[in-house]
């Protein structure tokens, strides 16, 4: 590592263009590695340190962003359940879920745009190369997520100053817009996996074709694959939360109708997702050779490839141990067949290999999860079909409760996945990661203060959410009677 | 006219359309952050009424102001990339403090409005939340002036620490500018706030809040202009000599004093109007006196700008955006602060008391 790092270095400062393969080639110059060796240190540590923050940043803002978009589907699922039905418990739902999307909608907003500044603040190089490409879904972003905010104001402060009917299409503007500012920054780490809309001379982009790079071959899988994932997330952990309410005897009426529009989000989500998870990974089986070798921890060329479950790589010896081995599962899952050769990491140049154990551990987490929360899928159509209410099952309820943080956890360790798993580059095969970082020194200190904001933050809306889940809801009798606004919707036949 | 307007080339437009969304930043977003300026310095027996007048005129539109910026920041880099990386990276510290402060601001706002416990949430986060609202600002301005000082557009290859990263931003003229728009943010907030407080007393409140802050957007902006003969000599020079110069002052001179003859007549809607126009024609004065230039001297907006098929693009989409956000935005201010709003019926129908005790759920105390 270290030496990798010290010969970029050098070579930075002698000012040649050293993107792609041309930086390849360079590196094979040891007697440089030892020129600069403190300089180089320094420089290693702040890549880490960038590469560290960004991760971070992403980590803790992903989690607000999913709930962003997952949520306003809820809770305007619960308001027309009000508005269809006048079941005050619908309303008083819609509301609650209304102000726990608030917080965390404040929150994702707010460490959303500190993505967006430390995309320059961190990385100046790549947004100087690729801000004319792939600024295009950024922008794009901007007017969506703008969208989605002004709707959002007027959905929680709008209650009693606009019609039902415009305050649940507010509602449903705000879904919509959410799906599509999340699509848009998608897209645009697609590009960084599949770059397209420009030619590579000289180590600089000329032709550039923003609207090609907006159609890049891995924009379909990974929009669909994270999309699924916000609602099979949001919608099993809003379940796994009411579940352990209703284990524990509070609310039934409350929490029953709660559960049963989670789970409306959640099931056909989690269903689904394996599918998109099977696009995905054939996306980067053909095009991202290094990373599914990682992803699987394969190190030898060959067809009829096993499917590794679990197992530790080990970088030094290039052997996989430990690992269940199902003959010819991944040439099939790869490529559709068990004659299909798959590339193993051997006969991909050590520099350009991913981090292994990372990558292929955080892929197994990530599928281990999405596999569990597939399968409780299943049973709760089993469940919600039966004669027996679900309320009193309560093996199924704690089968729930156990999936709620099963979602995140995927959404995490699928993040590490294409993220860990691409490098050493920034754009795939095009632009190193330690080409692109800021030449600003002591990056660790920025790192650390927003790891502690970032742990503040986190500790402070877990304890709000808490407060809020915990304010026993207003029983039906209790609720107080809602005024009917001129242009209501009738109730009766509706 | 040909030569009075700067040419209509795809970079132009584009620096139209970020210079648009900053000014709307700082007229909308930067009202927010005035707001918690007041919220801070809250005082005599209405404290509490002015903070919860505050709380209610920001909370529903802070948000949407808020991505102005980020609207901003992209536009920046996908039409000018060059001038962001050069940018982002002189004023990497002052960036990085400034993000503190919003993500501080922003989440302090939204726990103190939606912890359970209220009586105790708001002390608790009301501090944070009105402190973040004055740093920022003040490195809001930080960065303008180390942009219009055109230190930050310097390579910082082969220079010490100090030298490319902090004294590139750091200077008498830079904190004067941090100062002016605290000061602008504060003035914005009071005029807005004026217009819409409930009863008399609230309102002679944050009339005396306005006039007090258009004194120290005076002075302020003064200082700046005194530092600037020392940091920003190209301002300056601009400022004399660009051919839209007299039209800027004039127009900026005539809002301030119609915004001071407002505050003295008691007619708050005149004077935001004016307050607004007279913060614009300071902006647009920026603006006038860097063209053609982003950073003086060093980065162009033509030389900085991205390839013409990326800029053509970016237009499209923001003609596309801007056709969907226009109507919206509308929608939103005409619900919250628009005179057919349902308050100001309900006013009109039940008088002012009534309006604000059954739109706020809590008894007032009688006036």
């Amino acid at each position: 590592m270290v030496t990798r790092f010290t010969i970029l270095r050098t070579h930075r400062s002698t000012g040649r263009a050293s993107f792609g393969r041309e930086a390849v080639a360079c590196r094979d110059e040891p007697d440089t590695a030892t020129a600069v060796p403190a300089a180089g240190r320094v420089f290693v540590s702040d890549v880490l340190a960038a590469r560290a923050q960004m991760a971070m940043s992403l980590a803790f803002h992903i989690v607000f962003a999913v709930i962003g978009i997952a949520m306003p589907v809820l809770m305007v699922l619960a308001e027309r359940r009000w508005q269809r039905t006048g079941d005050p418990i619908a309303l008083e739902l819609a509301k609650r879920w209304a102000k726990g999307t608030a917080v965390l909608f404040a929150v994702g907003a707010v460490s959303g745009t500190v993505l967006s500044f430390e995309l320059g603040l961190l990385w100046p190089s790549f947004m100087e190369w690729a801000g004319p490409i792939i600024g295009m879904p950024f922008s794009l972003e901007g007017f969506a997520f703008f969208t989605e905010a002004i709707f959002l104001g007027i959905y929680l402060y709008g209650w009693d100053r606009i019609s039902r009917r415009a305050h649940l299409w507010s509602g449903i503007a705000v879904a919509v817009s959410g799906a599509v500012s999340g699509i848009f920054v998608v897209i645009a780490n697609a590009w960084m996996n599949a770059p397209a809309g420009f030619r590579l001379v000289d180590g600089k982009p000329v032709d550039i074709d923003p609207i090609a790079a907006l159609g890049n071959a891995a924009a379909f899988s990974q929009t669909l694959h994270m999309t699924l994932a916000a609602y099979a997330a949001t919608g099993l952990a809003a379940a796994g939360v009411h579940a352990l309410f209703l284990l524990r005897g509070r609310d039934r009426a409350f929490h029953g109708v709660a559960l049963r529009i989670a789970l409306l989000v959640g099931i056909p989500a989690s269903l689904a997702q394996p599918v998109s998870g099977h696009l995905s990974a054939q996306f980067v089986a053909a095009n991202q050779p290094a990373k599914l070798a990682a992803m699987e921890g394969h190190w030898k060329t060959g067809a009829n490839a096993p499917l590794r479950i679990g197992g530790w790589p080990d970088e030094a010896t290039e052997t996989t141990r430990w690992s269940i081995d199902i003959p010819g599962a991944l040439s099939f899952l790869a490529f559709n067949s068990t004659d299909a050769v798959v590339t193993g990491l051997r006969d991909i140049p050590r520099d350009e290999r991913p981090p292994v154990a990372i990558t292929h551990l955080a892929f197994q987490v990530m599928v281990a999860c999405g596999t569990a929360m597939a399968l409780v899928s299943a049973w709760a159509i089993v469940v919600l079909v039966g004669r027996r209410p679900f309320v009193e099952r309560r093996r199924f309820l704690r089968a729930l409760v156990a999936c709620a943080p099963l979602g995140f956890v995927a959404v995490e360790a699928g993040w590490v996945t294409t993220e860990v798993g691409r490098q050493p580059w920034i754009i795939h095969g095009v632009m190193r990661t330690a080409d692109a970082v800021t030449p600003m020194p002591g990056l660790a200190v920025p790192f650390a203060l927003f790891t502690a904001l970032y742990v503040l933050l986190s500790i402070v809306t877990a304890i709000i959410l808490g407060r809020q889940m915990l304010v026993v809801p207003k029983t039906p009798a209790a609720v107080r009677p809602v005024p009917t606004p001129p242009a209501a919707v009738p109730v009766a036949g509706d | 006219m040909a030569d009075v307007l700067p040419p209509l080339t795809l970079a132009n437009a584009t620096a139209a359309l970020v210079i648009v969304s900053l000014t709307l930043y700082v007229l909308f977003g930067g009202a927010d952050f005035g707001g918690g300026v007041w919220d801070l310095l809250a005082s005599g027996p209405r404290a509490k009424q002015q903070r919860a007048l505050i709380s209610d005129a920001i909370g529903p539109i802070w948000e949407a102001n808020h991505v102005w910026l980020i609207l901003v920041v992209v536009l920046l880099f996908t039409g000018f990339p060059k001038a962001y990386a050069a940018v982002s990276t002189t004023l990497h510290i002052p960036l990085t403090l400034m993000l503190v402060g919003i993500v501080l601001r922003g989440s302090a706002f939204t726990f103190r409005t939606y912890d359970t416990r209220r009586a105790s949430a708001g002390r608790r986060w009301g501090r944070p939340f009105a402190i973040a609202s004055v740093v920022t600002p003040v490195l809001l301005g930080i960065c303008v002036g180390a942009l219009a000082s055109g230190e930050v557009g310097r390579p910082v290859a082969g220079r010490s620490f100090a030298d490319a990263y902090v004294w590139s931003w750091l200077s008498p003229f830079t904190l004067a500018c941090g100062a002016l728009s605290l000061a602008v943010f504060a003035y914005l907030a009071a005029l807005y706030l004026w217009v819409e407080a409930k009863g008399p007393g609230l309102r002679a409140d944050f009339r005396a809040r306005a006039a007090w802050s258009a004194v120290a957007v005076f002075v302020t902006g003064a200082s700046s202009l005194a530092t600037a003969w020392f940091d920003a000599p190209a301002i300056v020079e601009g400022l004399v000599t660009s051919r839209w110069a007299l039209l800027l002052h004039v127009g900026t001179g005539a809002c301030a004093v119609t915004a001071l003859w407002a505050l003295w007549r008691g007619r708050p809607r005149t004077a935001r109007l004016a307050g607004a126009g007279q913060v614009v024609g300071m902006l647009f004065g920026w603006y006038a006196s860097t063209y053609p230039y982003v950073v003086p001297d060093t980065l162009t907006i033509a030389g900085t700008a991205a390839p013409d098929v990326t800029l053509r693009l970016l237009l499209g989409a923001c003609a596309a955006g801007t056709v969907v956000l226009l109507p919206s935005l509308w929608y939103l201010l005409r619900i919250f602060k628009g005179a057919g709003s349902a308050f100001e019926r309900l006013e009109r129908a039940t008088g002012e008391y009534e309006a604000v005790r059954m739109t706020r759920e809590v008894p007032l105390p009688r006036p």
